[in-house]
């Protein structure tokens, strides 16, 4: 739009913009983000299903989850800190609590659990103090939902029209993507028989996060055409493939390894995949005024008409 | 309905945390109708602020080779060239079945700047506390405690901030400070301290930025629209004055002689805490969900 002031919205309903450049500005977050929501939503929904395993005498399984999880959680603060403008500051994130501030609130949760999770693999791996290991599984795994969902409220707060419109489904595409690849892992590190609840999982997660991506690109309407477009698209439809091939090879694997295995992984793929076709989307979504110029005409329509009728 | 926080008209927490200290809520009305698009604005900005010199580049794009409010442009004037009939009556270009009119070219010029917002999505989700209220209800960065996360970015519905990088200074640059950390204007809190009124306000002409009490400047705008619009000016309109706006009014709002949109404002902003409620309820809902579907993994018995 070289001199373009205006254009043309999805129906062909005008909009007009200051040269055709973006209202809101596009995050200055780079890969290491979708990144860690992808290893946070693993680390977290792996931690609540070890804990279950622990609970029903699955020590199997409570074993493979607290090791996936406590890998995916001390991966997760480099990431973090490595995205910041000044990391030798990210203590600063510690100065406060904020409701406010989903990633003030993320912090904590991600710190408590980092400690959780850390003492409970310690401890399962030198076979001490069981109570003690008992209390650390049910800290990480009673935080482990809200470490997996916060990273979605984290993005619906903010002013990119396909994040923020997207609130009330994106924590359940989250929490399906990360039950999905949490299930995926640990049917991997777990024998076949002691796998099984984290295969559920997997399944479960998989359909979760397929239907509520669908859900919330339906609620979206036009403000969902970042993910129908370039490369976001392509990203989009490889996460769909991967995460239905994956939970669908899951449901039929049953105790066959190979079949486990590839599940496993095409799970894991795809709940990344999904993280970062929402986090490119939400770049594409800023970059292009009219998601904000006409979903923002369509309110003051709409209030206008309530106003008046 | 959808749950929203109801947001009062003054900033949570302002003037009350102060106590003695306390000021009145200090603003900017920057009037367009009469902005010649000198710069004085962005260059007082800059040398007051030292704010760093950005790449000199040509647009294209009328006047403005500034382009957009940034980490290194805390003014920002637009300009925005618009074909009008010559009677001048109205923007709307003319219908292509009608004779057409002898057209004159209408120039717009605006100052951008930093809202102030009453409600402050950027001062909301700083994480670190670095953005915070003054005693004058202006919203400021603190440049010793940012870190650099970058959530003010995309949290601010107008685009104001963004954060100082290397790469995007002229290679000859040195001893730039602020690296890495989130800027914006601050309604020059250190002037306000010693009484004086910001750069920008204090350069300005044609008394297009007008400084002072919040209050004061929103009757001072009211009767300046009702001048414009008995001259004839009907598309003037007062953008931001409005306390129950989706921000709870700015503390720099403005006079407009089109659509927000025109200049590159969004034309209904909303501070996206207004939807916590929302927000946290879908996430502890979906989070409980996630548990409840461990619970039905483990307990599924052996299928």
């Amino acid at each position: 739009m070289s001199r373009g002031h205006n254009g043309a919205g999805p129906s062909g309903d005008a909009y007009r913009s200051y040269y055709g450049k973006p209202v809101v500005k596009e995050p200055v977050w780079e890969p290491m983000v979708p990144a860690y929501f992808f290893l946070g939503g693993t680390a977290g929904a792996a931690a609540s299903l070890g804990l279950a395993a622990r609970l029903t005498g699955n020590t199997a399984l409570a074993r493979a989850a607290s090791y996936a999880d406590v890998v995916a959680i001390t991966a997760s603060p480099p990431l973090l800190i490595a995205d910041l403008g000044r990391p030798e500051r990210f203590l600063n994130m510690l100065r406060m609590f904020k409701v406010t501030s989903p990633m003030s609130v993320g912090t904590w949760i991600v710190s408590a659990s980092g400690v959780a999770s850390g003492a409970a693999a310690s401890l399962e791996i030198l076979g001490r103090l069981p109570r003690a290991r008992l209390a650390a599984e049910a800290a990480a795994g009673a935080l482990g939902p809200f470490l997996a969902t916060y990273t979605a409220a984290l993005l619906a707060d903010t002013s990119i029209p396909v994040w923020h419109e997207a609130r009330r489904e994106l924590p359940f595409v989250f929490a399906g993507s990360s039950a999905a690849s949490a299930g995926g892992v640990c049917a991997l590190l777990a024998t076949p028989r002691a796998a099984r609840p984290a295969r559920r999982l997997a399944v479960a997660g998989a359909a979760l996060e397929l239907a509520a991506a669908a859900a919330m690109r339906r609620r979206l309407g036009f403000l969902a055409e970042p993910y129908t477009r370039g490369p976001t698209r392509t990203l989009t439809s490889t996460a769909t493939v991967l995460t239905g091939a994956g939970g669908l090879a899951m449901l039929l694997a049953g105790h066959r390894r190979p079949g486990t295995v590839a599940a496993g992984a095409m799970l894991l793929a795809g709940s990344l995949t999904e993280r970062f076709a929402i986090f490119r989307a939400g770049f594409a979504s800023a970059r292009d005024p009219r998601y904000t110029v006409i979903s923002q005409r369509q309110r003051l329509g709409r209030q206008t008409a309530g106003a008046t009728g | 309905m959808s749950p929203t926080l109801q947001l009062g008209t003054t900033p949570l927490g302002w003037p009350g945390s102060y106590g003695d200290e306390a000021q009145p809520r200090m603003g900017f009305f920057t009037d367009t109708s009469v902005c010649i698009g000198c710069k004085a604005c962005e260059i007082a900005c800059k040398e007051w602020n030292q704010v760093p010199e950005d790449e000199l580049r040509f647009s294209g794009e009328s006047f403005d080779n500034t382009g957009e409010l940034s980490a290194n442009s805390w003014r920002h004037v637009a300009f925005i060239e618009q074909r009008i009939p010559s009677d001048g009556a109205t923007a709307t270009p003319p219908r292509t079945a009608e004779p057409p009119l002898p057209e004159e070219l209408r120039w717009l010029m605006s100052s951008d700047v930093c809202k102030h917002c009453t409600h402050a999505a950027c001062l909301d989700v700083c994480p670190t506390g670095a953005i915070f209220r003054t005693e004058f209800g202006t919203v400021v960065i603190q440049q010793d405690v940012c870190n650099g996360c970058g959530y003010c970015i995309p949290a601010c519905p107008f685009g104001v901030i963004s954060r100082r990088e290397r790469d995007q200074l002229p290679a000859a640059s040195n001893g730039i400070s602020g690296l890495g950390t989130a800027h914006k204007c601050t309604l020059c809190y250190d002037r306000l301290k010693d009484g004086m009124e910001p750069a920008c306000a204090k350069a300005c002409p044609t008394d297009s930025i007008q400084f002072g009490e919040l209050d004061e400047l929103r009757e001072r705008a009211r009767g300046r629209l009702e001048v414009l619009q008995q001259q004839g000016a009907g598309e003037a309109r007062l953008y931001g004055e409005d306390p129950h706006d989706g921000v709870g009014g700015f503390g720099a709002f403005f006079l407009l002689l089109d659509d927000p949109e025109v200049y590159g404002l969004p034309p209904d902003p909303v501070v996206p805490t207004r939807r916590l409620p929302e927000i946290w309820g879908a996430a502890v809902l979906a989070g409980a969900a996630l548990a409840a579907g461990v619970v039905a993994a483990v307990a599924g018995g052996r299928r």
